[in-house]
């Protein structure tokens, strides 16, 4: 079988599209790096979404901490502490454990039980948490100046929030969120490690890589290629990330610009 | 454990428990607290001798090795942890069987690896086919030191690689001037000033460290999460004498209880020493602390 | 290396042996009534019952380490211990990588655990163990399969209506469903996979040749067969 008929029976394989049964003996390379390749499709998916959608629960977990008011102060820091304090292994566990519960109680919880949306919602609120303290470390630190600055232009409440604020939390914040985005897509390798079960062999790059290290008994092939995708997907997030550090630093001189550098400043 | 633990089932249910909780198995899982801090207190030491050989190679003078430090950095770093220990802790010790074979049998005539075997000599291998039952714990336990510290320690070193940079430029100049040699200006300027740089996002790894030690039974550590697996399934009454349904969730919320804790700790203690390396110290948080102690603006 | 060595079975037989190396016995520790682990946190089972009597009769000094399912065979290769003994189907996969002793129970099928005694398994959702060959039997047959890490959790699936049924060897799903009123065995049962053997290197034949020496010493002898039927693994020889 040609590599080019491989990669139409498998390319999209983690999806249920294409050939039903996986591989069963002669594996070649080409079938490794197909499948492989196929369940970074779900990597990316739960990295993308949960990315997208933790940005924006993550700028209210943000305000909520930095709030004077202790009713929403309270909860916002409970929220990041747990999350940031327990494992992403141990969250997963707790979460199937609930979301089959929760199901008894109501249908409107069944698809919660798959991990398209029950894995989503752990690494989305997980997320959250933690781009919620890097965003709370970043409106903490805005030059008084520039608040200051907005007030004497007469800018109030929603106005100041949308034109000064959020943007220089950004700012601030955006090298330490580049390494949050960089874990996040590496924690997505947990959900069908540890936490929910796959359905039809439809799984993330982790599982396929295992299923040719178990078929094969040989790890340090299919393991290597996992790593040489998800070293793939780090570079394009830096290199995405990059550009809209660049625009996120357009206004201010060369010199003062923040340098971009990814520190290991939060995963998991 | 206690005297009344010899019949179980006409136990009531607080002895039950009081039994239950005392048995072989439970004492391995209390123990594995122990081997997961012990493992955490070994590495994290480790991790940041291996972040610090990489930080300095990374700004190396000598480009190979310059190449060499920041390859390192960024691959582990590009690379998901869980991948590392799915296959870096057999690798490790082919690697150092196959250094061994080549010292202590040189005139082996045998392949090492045959087929899909792999075969040192006697002598090679490690620990000694002799050895004892601990020998080979301690072995595993090395091994799983070993992984960890080269993976965390790819993120000290860049959390190093960028305390060294931010070390202002003025006093390495000043340090030149004085005629001080690269390897002076390193050693006497460079490194203890780094240290407050450094000190922000190596308490973010040694909390990321924590975190990560749920992936221990990968390395083939028994540690608590695979205890907690262990014990808290379900318990069936022909092989065991405390026959129980699925526990797991009551385990696990040990576990939940346990890494909650130790981070509250660890984020306390880690504030201290920030407060009291802040001391006096001409940063933000040094400045912000004279002022509240009322001293001069 | 995945050493979670609980157990130190250390055989001591004779003085003259004290040299010799021990043999390393690698088991999965979470497979009743195959191997698990007991209360004192040993290894135990019939794969424990069985492996003592062989290095007996072998003459040998063992070991009993314990590792996880996924990763045993490259650990064996890799010479972290010498033998699985772990409830291991011989299957041709597997022979093509390591070598089995002949076999120590016979073939035999694998069963299928639900919540209803007439449910009809070609339209349902079956759980299994990753990796396993119950797995790949189901996936073979387009059936919907779903694949859970450990075998706890495929039975969890199927009490809470996850999955329809679990496909896993008889001898584990028995005292599971003798334990349960509400899980039940179905009727119908799979022929997949061959006996259950010991799996060794290739390049370790004369170890190989110990243990099939002592394998057939305790068929001859009718001490396997009354092995099998006191930990109800199998049918007998």
């Amino acid at each position: 079988m040609s590599c080019w008929q491989t990669v139409q029976d498998y390319a999209l394989r983690s999806i249920g599209i294409g050939e039903r049964l996986l591989p069963r003996d002669d594996f070649t390379l080409c079938q490794q790096f197909t499948l492989i390749g196929s369940g970074m499709i779900w990597n990316v998916y739960f990295g993308l979404l949960a990315l997208l959608a933790g940005f924006f629960l993550a700028t209210a977990l943000a305000l909520g901490k930095a709030s004077p008011n202790r009713a929403l102060r309270k909860p916002a820091e409970w929220f990041i502490f747990v999350f940031r304090g327990s494992p992403l292994f141990i969250q997963f566990f707790f979460a199937y454990f609930l979301f089959l519960s929760l199901k008894g109680v109501s249908s409107i919880f069944d698809p919660f039980t798959s991990a398209w949306l029950g894995a989503l919602a752990v690494l989305f609120l997980n997320t959250a948490a933690y781009s919620g303290e890097i965003f709370f470390g970043a409106l903490l630190s805005i030059p008084r100046g520039d608040l200051e600055a907005a007030d004497a232009y007469g800018f109030s409440g929603w106005k100041k929030f949308r034109k000064i604020t959020w943007p220089t939390m950004l700012r601030l914040a955006w090298p330490a969120y580049t390494n949050e985005a960089i874990f996040l897509f590496h924690a997505t390798t947990l959900v069908y490690f540890s936490g929910f079960p796959a359905w039809r062999q439809k799984g993330d790059a982790l599982y396929y890589a295992s299923y040719f290290a178990d078929k094969t008994f040989n790890p340090f092939i299919p393991y290597p290629i996992l790593a040489m995708y998800f070293i793939l997907v780090t570079l394009t997030i830096v290199g995405v990330f990059g550009l809209v550090n660049r625009h996120l630093n357009r206004h201010l001189p060369a010199e003062r610009r923040m340098r971009m550098r990814v520190r290991p400043t939060l995963l998991r | 454990m206690f005297n009344f633990c010899t019949d179980p089932d006409t136990l009531p249910q607080l002895q039950w428990f009081a039994c239950y909780l005392t048995t072989g198995k439970h004492m391995g899982f209390y123990a594995s607290f122990g081997t997961v801090l012990l493992l955490l207190a070994i590495t994290a030491p480790t991790a940041l001798l291996f972040g610090f050989g990489g930080a300095s190679a990374a700004r190396a003078r000598l480009l190979p090795l310059r190449w060499f430090g920041k390859a390192y950095i960024a691959l582990v770093r590009g690379v998901p942890d869980i991948a590392f220990f799915l296959f870096f802790v057999i690798a490790l010790d082919q690697a150092f069987e196959w250094m061994r074979h080549q010292v202590k049998c040189p005139d082996w005539d045998q392949p090492v690896r045959q087929g899909n075997d792999f075969v040192v000599c006697a002598a090679a291998k490690m620990p000694l086919g002799t050895s004892p039952q601990w020998v080979h714990e301690t072995y595993g336990f090395f091994l799983a030191v070993l992984t960890f510290a080269i993976v965390f320690g790819a993120f000290a070193a860049n959390v190093l690689y960028g305390a060294m940079r931010a070390v202002p430029y003025a006093q390495i100049e000043t340090a030149e001037a004085y005629g001080m040699s690269h390897r002076q200006t390193f050693w006497r300027i460079l490194v203890p000033q780094m240290w407050v740089f450094a000190l922000p996002g190596l308490s973010n790894l040694w909390m990321v460290l924590i975190k990560a030690t749920p992936l221990l039974f990968l390395l083939g550590v028994e540690d608590i999460v695979y205890w907690a697996r262990e014990l808290g399934g379900t318990a069936n009454p022909r092989f065991t004498d405390y026959p129980h349904g699925d526990w797991r969730m009551w385990y696990f919320l040990a576990l939940l209880v346990f890494y909650l804790g130790f981070t509250r700790i660890s984020e306390l203690a880690l504030d201290r020493i920030m407060r009291r390396l802040s001391h006096g110290q001409a940063t933000a948080a040094g400045e912000a602390q004279r002022r509240t102690a009322g001293g001069p603006p | 290396m995945k050493k979670l060595v609980l157990a130190t079975a250390a055989l001591a037989l004779s003085a003259g042996l004290a040299s010799a190396d021990t043999v390393r016995m690698g088991t999965e520790g979470a497979y009743p009534p195959w191997n698990f682990i007991n209360d004192k946190g040993e290894v135990d089972g019939f794969e424990r019952a069985l492996g003592d009597e062989l290095c007996k009769r072998a003459e040998l000094t063992c070991e009993w380490v314990t590792n996880e399912w996924d990763s045993i065979i490259p650990n064996l290769v890799s010479g972290n211990y010498d033998v699985i003994i772990a409830g291991m189907s011989i299957t041709d996969e597997r022979e093509q990588v390591i070598d089995f002793t002949q076999n120590y129970t016979p073939p035999d099928p694998s069963a299928y655990l639900a919540l209803s005694a007439d449910l009809d398994v070609e339209g349902a959702v079956i759980a299994a163990q990753t990796n396993t060959i119950q797995a790949a039997f189901v996936a073979e047959h387009g059936w919907t399969l779903v694949e859970f890490a450990t075998p706890e959790e495929t039975i969890a699936a199927v009490r809470n209506g996850e999955a329809d049924a679990v496909l896993a060897d008889k001898s584990y799903l028995a005292p599971v469903a003798e334990a349960e009123a509400d899980l039940v065995l179905l009727e119908r049962e799979e022929a997949i996979g061959g006996g259950v053997g010991m799996g060794v290197r290739e390049s370790d034949g004369e170890l190989k040749a110990k243990f099939d020496a002592a394998i057939q010493s305790m068929k001859d002898d009718g001490s396997l067969n009354a092995l099998i039927s006191k930990w109800e693994v199998s049918s007998t020889f």
